[in-house]
């Protein structure tokens, strides 16, 4: 009697909760946003979730870039996949050709009746992840481009103009020297992100093409040709001044080193991610910091030109049931409405994605208080995109950067100049292009 | 006299006995290793949406490869440098210890914590000290001998820094073993040898050396072991197999390929001929070690 009791109760709670759980739908969202940028991206789907009752986004970190990405796709081939994960512009290639397993945005948005404007974005992101046809394949979520900062007290110090940024390489070098023979620090310039910033973006700031085919935006039967003369001479200066201590070099990857060595006051200079702007005001209590564009080699033709994004974007993954894509469509069209988006930049230094985002953020007064937020859009939009400043998107590109931090190391360590460390870059990464090629060809 | 037996009634009983061993070894050894087996055959995409049999293709441009010959040369290096290190510094405490009579379990004590250091965690501590930008030690190298100490440039700096950071995990582990070999080694015998007039040296060599070298044996083959597989953490927590690849031991290659890069054939293949040369080491060891060994 009393058993039988407890079990009715028992059955009644499960029933009432499962009956609760099947009233909302829920979407499983992986993301790499770990510290603040992650406490943002998790309020980001609190927001949602207060905004309607029909769908509960979850939101979970699943560690660095390429740990979200290879988790997912390890979740795919499990059948264990969520319905929106975040993946990192390298990784664009090898999300696109898997035709199946993903779902494009611009047919998820049609399918599901959900109003969607690719014109409304900003022509730099759409480029990025739009397919030959211009549909777009991924919703944009965190885009940036790599800016540089520096130290306007050690600037003063050394007796240069504080509110002047150096503008070109001449300049970073010269400035550089002087910081360093009046004591005011001990070395010149760092940089995050070998291979984005002073690879990728060094060359389509210069006009300079990275890739056949567009960058590889044509096929997968492109070609690196990053070892042009341009970006020799850049690296082979890098590396002598490595050599001098004008440059230090931060690490592979991100380049972990490169940051503490700013906000020690070690070096003056140092170029990164524009979303690295809330890290480094945060890091920074002791001096004020300048922002300017990507230094640029005057005698280059065409230089400056514009520079390109990386960041990540939401692509949805099959297999969801058409409730819980409905889901993913009202998400995305709730990410992309001014409010959200102004929030999201103002607050983390990610890029705008919409042009409304942008003006909004400029009705508010966000630029006229915060000196250098709009100095990435700015770069981005310096001129329009050639086909070697819209992007790039080669296969096997999560490799590719390895390979490039490798050459990079070996340049520095002396092993190698620098045509032959880029020669090498080509040649190795031309081959992963080919294993690409015949995986998915 | 009888020899014990034991019959089984049930003719069905000692499998079931044997069966929790059975399952745990089919399911985390057996199948994986034949699922490595398999796809180490195959071409296919990332998301497994399209596969070819290639046949030994995987295999034929490992052995071509540049790159994963450097790897096998790295792990060579890696290895001996490790073991002998951990083998040797944990055999000196070891015999320091032996020594003392009442501090013996203080040290012992302190000896064995760092085993009890996640790899991961220890892996950072290095990172930590070894710095270039914020480290202590690049400091202390640097001011007081001169020595421009990076790690994230220099190959030799990231092979020393990561054979130091493997070792120390190891040293805990070994020097247990080691103690407990001395203990069991009877004190007559030493004291014998010292009436006839042997030094510590001599006894040590003739004696305790020997004695000890079933101990030493099977903690060589353990390390070893470690060295090619359980390393992985020390590694990707300070080096991450660079500069230029100067650390990027089989196991890590392994892990890169297939985890970061996503190209699972190749992955298998390097797995599979990690796990053949394995078993290749242990043979010799058993076959040709052992021999050497007075049990």
């Amino acid at each position: 009697m009393k058993f039988s009791k407890i079990a009715a109760a028992t059955a009644a709670s499960v029933l009432a909760l499962s009956a609760q759980a099947s009233a909302q739908t829920q979407i499983d969202w992986w993301h790499a946003m770990g510290g603040e940028l992650g406490e943002k991206t998790e309020a980001l789907a609190t927001a949602f979730n207060a905004s309607q009752s029909d769908y509960v986004v979850v939101p979970s970190y699943r560690g660095s870039y390429t740990e979200t990405m290879t988790g997912a796709i390890a979740a795919f081939r499990a059948g264990e996949q969520p319905n929106i994960v975040q993946v990192f512009e390298v990784g664009t290639g090898t999300m696109m050709a898997a035709q199946g397993a993903i779902v494009p945005v611009h047919q998820l948005m049609e399918q599901t009746g959900t109003p969607f404007d690719p014109s409304a974005f900003l022509p730099a992101v759409v480029g990025y992840y739009a397919d030959p046809q211009g549909n777009m394949l991924s919703m944009p979520f965190n885009s940036s481009t790599p800016i540089l900062y520096y130290n306007k007290n050690v600037f003063e110090a050394a007796g240069l103009d504080p509110e002047q940024a150096p503008r070109t390489w001449a300049e970073v070098e010269a400035f550089s020297r002087q910081i360093m023979s009046s004591g005011a620090a001990d070395c010149g310039f760092t940089t995050g992100w070998v291979s984005w910033a002073q690879l990728e973006n060094f060359s389509a700031w210069h006009n300079q093409q990275i890739g056949t085919l567009q960058n590889g935006f044509g096929g997968l039967e492109t070609e690196l040709t990053v070892n042009g003369p341009v970006t020799v001479r850049h690296w082979d200066n890098l590396a002598a001044w490595q050599e001098e201590g004008v440059f230090q070099y931060g690490g592979p990857g991100g380049g972990a080193d490169a940051p503490p060595a700013f906000y020690a006051q070690q070096c003056a200079m140092y170029m990164n991610s524009s979303a690295s702007r809330a890290g480094v005001l945060n890091n920074t209590p002791d001096f004020e910091v300048g922002f300017g564009m990507l230094p640029y080699y005057e005698d280059v033709a065409g230089a400056p030109q514009n520079s390109i994004i990386g960041g990540a974007t939401l692509w949805v993954l099959a297999g969801g049931t058409a409730e819980e894509e409905a889901g993913v469509a009202a998400f995305f069209n709730f990410l992309s409405s001014p409010e959200v988006q102004a929030q999201w930049h103002q607050d983390t230094g990610y890029l705008p994605i919409t042009q409304a985002a942008y003006e909004l953020s400029e009705a508010q007064g966000y630029y006229a208080a915060n000196p250098g937020a709009d100095v990435s859009i700015n770069q981005m939009n310096l001129n329009p995109p050639t086909e070697n400043s819209r992007g790039l998107r080669f296969g096997n590109y999560v490799q590719i950067r390895t390979i490039i931090d490798e050459e990079f190391q070996r340049l520095l360590a002396g092993e190698v100049d620098a045509q032959g460390a880029l020669d090498a870059v080509v040649e190795r990464g031309n081959t992963l292009i080919r294993d690409f090629e015949d995986a998915n060809g | 006299m009888q020899t014990k037996r034991t019959i089984f009634g049930n003719k069905g009983l000692p499998y079931l006995l044997l069966a929790p061993q059975l399952i745990i070894t089919g399911i985390f050894f057996l199948w994986p290793a034949g699922q490595a087996v398999y796809m180490s055959f195959l071409r296919e995409d990332a998301f497994g949406m399209s596969s070819t049999f290639v046949g030994l293709r995987n295999y034929t441009r490992l052995l071509d490869n540049a790159e994963y010959l450097d790897s096998v040369k790295v792990t060579l290096v890696f290895s001996v440098a490790t073991v002998v290190l951990a083998l040797g510094l944990s055999l000196v405490l070891a015999l320091a210890v032996d020594r003392m009579i009442r501090s013996a379990r203080g040290y012992t004590t302190l000896l064995v914590w760092p085993y009890a250091v996640a790899p991961a965690v220890a892996g950072i501590l290095w990172w930590f000290i070894f710095n270039p930008t914020i480290g202590i030690m690049p400091y202390v190298l640097e001011n007081l001998f001169g020595y421009d100490w990076n790690h994230s440039l220099d190959p030799d700096d990231a092979m020393t820094l990561v054979v130091i950071a493997s070792a120390w995990k190891q040293i805990s582990y070994n020097f247990l073993f080691f103690v407990a070999g001395l203990q069991s080694i009877p004190t007559s015998l030493r004291e014998a040898a010292a009436i006839d007039g042997a030094g510590p040296f001599k006894r040590f060599w003739t004696i305790t050396l020997p004695l000890l070298s079933p101990t030493t044996f099977f903690l060589l083959v353990v390390n070893v072991v470690y060295t090619l597989f359980e390393t992985f953490a020390v590694i990707d927590a300070t080096t991450e197999g660079g500069p230029a690849q100067a650390t990027n031991i089989l196991v890590y290659k392994v892990f890169q390929d297939g985890y970061v890069g996503l190209n699972f054939g190749s992955s298998s293949a390097q797995s599979v001929i990690l796990m053949g040369l394995v078993v290749v080491l242990t043979f010799i060891q058993f076959r040709f070690v052992e021999r050497r060994v007075t049990y």
